[in-house]
């Protein structure tokens, strides 16, 4: 008895015993990977963190031509009043001389106000225009001194190893002299 | 502990019982015979592990005197220079001691370039130096951070960036390791336990190190094995006294710095308070990253894809992956000089001028990552950036159809038969052994 006992459960164990250890290892797997996600997690912006996310800003004082940068979420956003001649000029640009391609109606809501992350998009430094005397590079909109990016009067990449155009923040219009960016 | 009192104490026959440690230690540290031709270049090993001890010493002082916070951190420095008992020179000789250590450590690796020591049976010895290397760098990287001055700040903003340069989840992993949208006090907050707790990893790996290296033991200046017992000499005293003496002349020499000139190696931005609004005319990483840097830099925009009509990888992620590949590409070189004779003294000329242009690139590259990216430096830095990759493919095809030099048979032989050896040694030249 004890023989036939044994030869079946040679036969049909070690199959069960495979499958057993495969079902043991994956759900031991993926319990891990359950159990490391709060860890890895805890790392990503904290509630507070994002509780920053959104920044009103007071446009009335900002003349025409006038450069201000307000402060969102650690960085600083470039707010450009921009005259009709640095509109005219951001307008013009063949879309084929334009690294990063992207329309200037595309990336304004109003196209006298420019608003626009003034993070370089190479490396992470703040680009230099902003202030008056500071240069603003080949296309009279920013540069950024690490590197050596240019960017035009509409924020885009147009020489140097930036590879995208400088990002624009989510915002909206309150009124008309109120900016919410976020 | 060699003494039989020692050994028959009570107390300490009950440990030994229980956990050989006494044993174990005379073994690796005491009798460890180690090659008796051991040259002045063999006393940086044991100079990083000192150096090693030092920074832990201190940075666990100055840990209890920092505040990790933004708005502080860079006040709390000051703090310990002003108010702290001797705060100022625990500063100083943690500053420049992450310095010194790169200095030791960098002499160390061209020590075993020249002398062969990654060769075979010691390339896991290698790689694990090459896993310090990298260690040492992340934790100096972030420990830079802490003060939070300007050139701390732009530092890692600039170097976490480099992370956005991977496809799809670059920005995601940025982001991650931020824990915010740009690098603010969640970031000064993990780099400061990282900055605690990768020492200690860096120690273990040390340990990793010197457990293969009392496998086959230390490599020599001959680069040949050791034949038998005439060929080496006890560790201590022979190489005790030896590394005390080299660790007095560097410890003249770093007193000099620590003392006299504390600041030459820094950047005097980063006594300027962290300003996130605001990019200094002129990022450059501590002096031991320059070499990096340049390689960083010295891609041009497009390169990879662009000949073929198109982009395949950007400028940014190509130049991250020629940065972390000059240190990968160490990892696999006991496989690419094939040659089976490990000392530079027995190879021809050739391999001695590639070693020492070799050198002299990396010296040319740290230059050129001090230098802003404009002009000459451009091309400079292009071309030092490839010939550092271009030294690997030449070797790895020069030492292929090596010829063999005749070897000596031992190490004792030129030590006890060479010229200007003491008469007397020709005739019993086991007796020193």
């Amino acid at each position: 008895m004890t023989d036939t006992v044994h030869s079946a459960h040679d036969e049909d164990g070690a199959p069960r015993r495979d499958f057993l250890f495969l079902l043991t290892g994956a759900m031991g797997g993926i319990g891990t990977i359950v159990a490391v996600w709060p860890l890895i997690d805890s790392m990503n912006p904290s509630a507070e963190v994002l509780a920053l996310s959104s920044t009103e800003v007071d446009l009335s004082p900002i003349e025409d031509g006038q450069r201000v940068t307000v402060t969102w979420r650690g960085n600083p956003v470039f707010i450009d009043h921009r005259t009709a001649e640095q509109i005219t000029a951001a307008e013009e640009v063949p879309l084929s001389d334009l690294p990063d391609p992207q329309l200037d109606e595309a990336r304004v809501h109003k196209p006298e106000w420019l608003v626009i992350v003034g993070v370089c998009t190479h490396l992470g430094c703040v680009p230099l225009g902003q202030k008056p005397g500071e240069s603003r590079g080949e296309y009279g909109g920013w540069f950024c001194p690490c590197h050596g990016s240019h960017y035009d009067t509409s924020g885009r990449i147009r020489k140097g190893p930036a590879p995208r155009n400088l990002d624009v923040p989510e915002y909206s219009f309150l009124d008309d002299t109120t900016l919410k960016i976020g | 502990m060699s003494d039989s009192g020692f050994m028959n104490n009570t107390v300490v026959k009950w440990i030994e019982h229980r956990m050989p440690i006494f044993a174990w230690t005379q073994k690796e540290l005491v009798d460890y015979p180690a090659p008796r031709n051991l040259n002045y270049w063999w006393n940086f090993g044991s100079l990083a592990g000192i150096v090693l001890v030092i920074m832990i010493a201190t940075g666990v002082l100055l840990a209890m005197q920092y505040t990790p916070y933004a708005p502080v951190a860079f006040d709390s420095v000051e703090r310990i220079m002003r108010d702290v008992n001797f705060g100022w020179m625990l500063r100083y000789v943690h500053m420049n001691g992450a310095s010194f250590f790169f200095i030791v450590v960098y002499i160390h690796m061209f020590r075993g370039l020249y002398y062969g020591s990654y060769k075979e049976p010691r390339e896991l010895l290698w790689i694990l130096g090459v896993v310090i290397l990298l260690l040492m760098m992340a934790t100096a990287f972030m420990g830079y951070v802490l003060p939070w001055g300007q050139m701390s700040f732009w530092g890692a903003k600039v170097i976490t960036n480099l992370f956005s340069a991977i496809p799809l989840v670059g920005d995601v992993i940025v982001t991650w390791l931020w824990g915010g949208f740009t690098v603010d006090n969640p970031t000064l907050n993990r780099f400061f336990a990282l900055h605690y707790l990768l020492p200690f990893v860096l120690f273990a790996v040390v340990f990793l190190h010197l457990w293969a290296l009392h496998r086959f033991g230390s490599n020599n200046p001959l680069g040949i094995d050791a034949k038998g017992p005439q060929d080496k000499i006890p560790f201590h005293p022979y190489y005790t006294v030896k590394d005390l003496f080299g660790l007095g002349v560097f410890l003249i020499l770093f007193s000099m710095v620590v003392f006299f000139w504390p600041n030459g190696l820094g950047e005097p931005d980063n006594y300027i308070e962290a300003n996130p609004l605001s990019t200094p005319a002129h990022i450059v990483p501590e002096w031991y990253f320059l070499p990096f840097y340049a390689i960083l830099r010295a891609v041009p925009d497009n390169f990879i894809g662009s000949w073929m009509g198109f982009v395949l990888v950007d400028a940014k992620l190509a130049g991250v992956i020629a940065m972390f590949g000059s240190i990968i590409v160490l990892m696999f070189l006991p496989w690419i000089d094939k040659s089976k004779v490990r000392s530079m003294r027995f190879r021809s000329w050739r391999f001695k001028l590639l070693f020492w242009v070799f050198f002299i690139d990396c010296l040319v590259l740290g230059y050129i990552g001090g230098k802003p990216p404009e002009g000459i430096f451009i091309v400079v830095g292009r071309i030092a950036t490839a010939w550092y990759f271009f030294h690997f493919v030449l070797l790895y095809f020069m030492s292929r159809g090596e010829r063999l030099r005749t070897l000596p048979t031992s190490i004792s032989e030129p030590v006890l038969k060479g010229g200007g050896t003491p008469a007397g040694a020709h005739a019993k030249p086991m007796e020193k052994a």
